[in-house]
Order: C-alpha cells, then structure tokens, then sequence
C-alpha cells in the first residue's frame, strides 16, 4: 500500500523584482518552478530517496510533503488524504500529526533557550496531549540519557543535537518523517551513528521515510527506492541496486561518475563539463540538453515524460531498453 | 630532494581561564616539491588549525607555543607580521571554503588578481592585467576577457572557486594551502575543480595541502594523507595504503563507517562516542576511551609516538 502519492506535482516561485521596479523599467513579472510535475510514490515502511544538486527542488518536495509550503499545482495525497484540498480541519490536523520532519543543521533547528525536554514535547503540548515522562523515554530511545532532559542544546554536540532531533520528531508518534539532508553537517562516524540509529526506529517502529540527500553513497545505504532531481524535474527512479548498477538517464550516470570513489587513487578523468542552467529560464525540451552528450534536435524541443523501462523510470528521448 | 615545507614538532596553545587547550600537538610532517597531502578529521581535530599556523593565521589568543615551520629551508614562525605579508599570496596561496566570502564582493574580479600580481610580482599595472587574464583563462573561465570587469556575485559557486585558485595560484606560489575547498560545491562542480587543482600543481610544480573531511576526494586528489585525531596526528603514509590497510584504529573506524564501505549490510560500522573535548582529554592515548584494542597500556601516560607511520601501541596488522 502506498503512504504517500504525489501526482504532476508543481511549484513555482515569483522572483519578480518590485512592482515600482517593474513599471519604471518595464519588466515582466519572473517566476522560478522548483518542482515541475513530478509524480512518484512511497510505499509504506520503506524509504524513498531523493537525490539531486542544489536548486534541483528536492527540498521545496519536502517541504510541501510536511506543509510548510503550498503545492502550486498538482497532488500531494498522505494516506488517502488530499492535503491541499481537504478542507476538513481535524482530518488535516490529525494527518499533521503524522507527518513529521528532520532537518539538515541540528544547530539551527533547536531553539536556545529552550530545555530539551521541552523541545521534545512540544510537538504534543501543541496538541495539548499528554507529555510526562515523555522526553525522558524518547531520549533513552535514540541513545542518550534520560538526565539529559533539563539541559540545554548548546551542552550537546552535533551528533547528539541530531539524536535530540530525532527525539522530536518521534514524540507525536508519526508514520512518516522527511528527513532533509538529515547527516550532511556531520562528520563521518557520527553520521554512521546517526544513519544507523534512523535504521533500527525505522524497523521498530515501522516508520516510512522520504530521505533527501545529495550524498550518493549514504542513499545508496539506506533506501529502498531512489528519485533522482534535476532542475525541478524527476528524470530516473529505480531500486538502489539497478540504480547504481545501471543508471539509465545521462544525469545519473554522469552524477555516478562524478562522485569521488575510495578506490580510485590518483584518478584523472575529464570531470562532468557545465553546471545547472539557471531555473528562472530553463533550457527548453530537455532541462538536461546543454550538458547531454547524447542530446539531439528532439532533446532541445521536447520534454521528455517518465517512460517505465524494466524496473526504472526514467525521462529522457535517448535511452531505449 | 628537499621539501617544500617541513613541519616539526609544532604545538599551538591556546590561553583560556580554565587552563591552556592544545588544539594542536606535536605534529610534524615534510611536503614534497609537486606533492598533494590530503589531511583528514573529524570536525576540531586540528586541520584547519594547522594549516592556519602554517601561514601565519592564527586567531588570537591561540599561538605557536613550540616547533619549527621552514618553507623552502627558512623559518618562517617566528618572522615579524610584516615579513609574513610578503610570504602570504606570494610563496603560500590560500583557498577557503566559500569562495564568496574569500573574494571582496565590492571590487571586478579582474582587478582583485591584477592587485595581487603587481603587489607581489612588481610589474606594471598593464602587465598584471594581463597575466590576470591569463590565469583566468587557465582555470577554465569561459569568455575570460569580457569577465574580468564583472563582480563576484554576477558568477556561479563553481566560477567564484576557480577565481579563488587563480587568486591563490597568480604569484606562483610554492605551496597552497585548501581548506575544504569543495564542502560547498555539488557533486559534479567538486569534480571539476579537484580535477583543476590537480593539473594546475602538475603543471607548475605547486606542492598542496588539501584539508577535508572528505575521504573520497583524497583518495582521488592526494599523494599522502595525514590523519588527525584531537590534535595530533595519528596517521601518515601513502594514500592507497592508509586507506586500504590503515594501521590506526581510529582511521580503521572512519574508513569504515562511510556508507561507501558498508558493502550492503544492513548497519553502518560505527566509532561509539564522540571526539573527547580539549579541555578533557583522556590520559594516555586520546582515543583509548573509544578503541576496540584498548588496553592498560594506552590509558596510562605517555600516549603513543607516530612511528612507522601510526601513532598507536598496537596499529593494526602487527603481532601484538
């Protein structure tokens, strides 16, 4: 059964400069589409993935899934639920509750002056539920000590910061958490830690997750299924293993290539050429065309739609199975 | 041959109410002419901090308490800020982290290198633009000639990196200094400039020291590595040995705790613990509390000296 479906999901931006400006010098209004009909599924206890460079709307995906942003157009449904349609508040409110998020930089996302203990609760005192004892339970949960309730964010360091986190984003007991960047502002064994902590609530507490992530190696670890983003757009999902091991859109296997491998001394190979065209006027056709060494005269004028081939999905004119 | 830099002994201190930190201890270490050493850590293991000593950075109140840096045979610790002026930018380039901050976002970027060139090259302000132009274009900056008017903030993450390298590498320097040179850049743009850094030292024959906390970019970009661990080195040898059959226990653990190397297992290895505070390192050896081969031996003082390329007193490998 499906958790979350997310259908020709779109959002875009107005970047436009101010009205004074626009009139004096006679500019259009400007707008950037970070997510442009995307549709993908995440199936219940698993974890989707998604992976992609900075500006290829990963993140604005997350943050749409959890609410802090409006789709413009499109479907976001959790359980069954249409979020930006239903109009039923307790259904909406209960549904919230489900849905609970992990961010990337565990020293921005813990309020100072606050206990630990309380950031922990708040996700139930907001709902004025029942919160004794609670903080304690959830910090012995994800490994630190019950003690550690009435201190404060800065006695911890990052790796605990992201464990308290965790803490609370487990305390209104969801059943799908986005986790965004979860470990990048880690340092290597804390983010074994961390990653290995994820893994274990995961199977104790049947959780399902939509990990983002730019980093190939821990998505490759952890997921069970992996979008891979472009420029706002979804060019290939498949299983880790056929991912890796054959990437069938240009951009993931020219990601794969990129990424710096630990067996590989002293390599020198021609590094990927180009960067990723600017978003407020995306090349047409193909968003991938001026970097594709495949691209033809199709890629420059037509987008590509997401064609299943085995057991991957993926967007580009070239690829056959 | 004779090394490019050579590190001895070097301790930095640093006064505080609460009694004297050592953020880094006794480290020494020799840079070959044309080599690439990689030096990797967790996060407040000494990277920076050693690379900040080397050229004369140190913030206040953290100073050199001991040891010897030479460059190119001359001592260079202990030489007045003046001197050091000269030696910065000219012998010793420096790339950062975020190229934003590193470039001044209120002067052409053409203007900025030409600055540095005539400063410390002596030519003509003519002369400098030219070579200006020239190391543009040597770092891969496309439409070199109209860009050198243009501002910082009008290029991309990846083109302000390049510009930063050719800052750094304009008065051909003997050595460069990256610190996380590629933290801030995607995937495919940290490619092309490890790729760059490493025709540009080939070619003129710059010595580098790649701070990081990336394994993967040393394993491609670096000759040796030196790993730190609370301010000392651990570890130091050539890249494919470390990290293929790494002696120290705590460069055992961080190879593998990268997801790279879980080989499709379920969990992650993992290094229990964190990195001990400054102020509370442990007696002995300061990973004891977290080593697997933990014994009597590495909780009472001394801790153990780098010989034979790991500080440990059981590296991994050898008959106990």
């Amino acid at each position: 059964m499906s958790m979350v479906t997310i259908r020709n999901l779109t959002r875009t931006f107005d970047v436009s400069k101010p009205w004074l400006n626009r009139m004096l010098e006679r500019l259009p209004k400007q707008t950037l589409t970070a997510v442009s009909d995307v549709s993908f599924e995440i199936k219940e206890k698993t974890v989707y993935a998604l992976v992609g460079e900075s500006g290829s709307g990963k993140s604005t995906i997350g943050k749409i899934l959890v609410g802090l942003l409006p789709p413009s157009d499109g479907a976001v449904e959790v359980e069954g639920v249409d979020l930006a349609h239903e109009t039923d508040k307790a259904v909406l409110s209960d549904l919230r509750s489900n849905i609970q998020m992990i961010f990337q930089d565990p020293y921005a996302s813990l309020n100072p002056r606050w206990r630990v203990k309380d950031i922990i609760v708040e996700p139930v005192r907001a709902r004025s539920g029942k919160a004794e004892g609670l903080a304690e339970k959830l910090l012995e949960q994800v490994g630190l000590s019950a003690l550690d309730a009435d201190k404060f964010p800065h006695q911890f360091s990052g790796g605990q910061r992201q464990r308290i986190c965790v803490a609370r984003a487990l305390a209104s007991e969801p059943r799908l958490i986005v986790c965004d960047e979860p470990t990048s502002a880690l340092d290597v064994s804390v983010q074994a830690q961390v990653l290995n902590l994820m893994s274990d609530l995961k199977e104790n507490l049947g959780l399902t997750y939509l990990f983002i992530s730019h980093d190939l190696t821990v998505v490759r670890h952890m997921a069970d299924r992996i979008g891979v983003l472009y420029l706002g757009q979804l060019v290939e999902e498949a299983s880790p293993d056929t991912l890796f091991e054959t990437p069938k859109h240009p951009y993931t296997q020219m990601l794969l290539a990129a990424a710096p491998k630990l067996d590989q001394f002293g390599r020198e190979e021609e590094p990927p050429q180009g960067e990723i065209p600017d978003p407020i006027n995306p090349p047409p056709g193909c968003v991938f065309n001026p970097r594709c060494p495949l691209a033809t005269d199709m890629c420059r004028s037509e987008r590509p739609v997401l064609r299943q081939l085995g057991e991957t999905r993926v967007a580009c004119h070239m690829v056959e199975g | 041959m004779e090394p490019v830099l050579s590190v001895r002994d070097l301790i930095v201190e640093i006064p505080t109410r609460h009694g004297v930190l050592r953020p880094v201890d006794g480290v020494s270490y020799d840079l070959a002419p044309g080599e690439i050493l990689g030096v990797v850590g967790e996060s407040g293991a000494g990277k920076s901090m050693t690379g900040n000593a080397v050229i004369g950075l140190l913030d206040r109140p953290a100073h050199i308490a001991s040891g010897e840096i030479l460059l190119n045979g001359r001592r260079i610790d202990n030489l007045p800020l003046r001197e050091m002026r000269k030696i910065r930018g000219r012998e010793i380039g420096m790339v950062f982290q975020d190229p934003l901050t590193s470039l001044n976002p209120l002067i052409p970027i053409g203007e900025q290198l030409s600055e540095t060139i005539e400063t410390h090259l002596g030519v003509s302000k003519a002369e400098a633009r030219k070579r200006a132009l020239a190391s543009l274009e040597e770092v891969g900056i496309p439409a070199a000639a109209e860009r050198l008017d243009s501002y910082p903030h009008e290029f991309s993450g990846g083109m302000r990196q390049r510009v930063v390298i050719a800052l750094a590498l304009c008065a051909e320097p003997s050595l460069v200094i990256a610190d996380e040179p590629t933290t801030a850049l995607d995937v495919s743009v940290q490619a092309q400039i490890i790729a760059l850094l490493q025709r540009l030292c080939r070619d003129h024959g710059t010595s580098v020291i790649l701070v990081t906390h990336d394994m993967g970019v040393i394993a491609e970009a670096a000759d040796r590595v030196a790993v730190m661990y609370a301010g000392q080195l651990v570890e130091i040898g050539p890249v494919r040995d470390v990290l293929t059959h790494p002696k120290h226990p705590y460069t055992d653990g961080l190879v593998g705790s990268m997801p790279a190397n879980s080989h499709g297992q379920a969990r992650l290895r993992q290094i229990p613990g964190a990195m001990p505070r400054l102020n509370a390192l442990p007696e002995g050896c300061p990973f004891n509390p977290r080593c697997p081969v933990a014994d009597a031996t590495c909780r009472a003082a001394p801790r153990p000296a780098l010989t034979e390329g790991a500080a440990c007193w059981h590296p991994i490998g050898e008959p106990a």
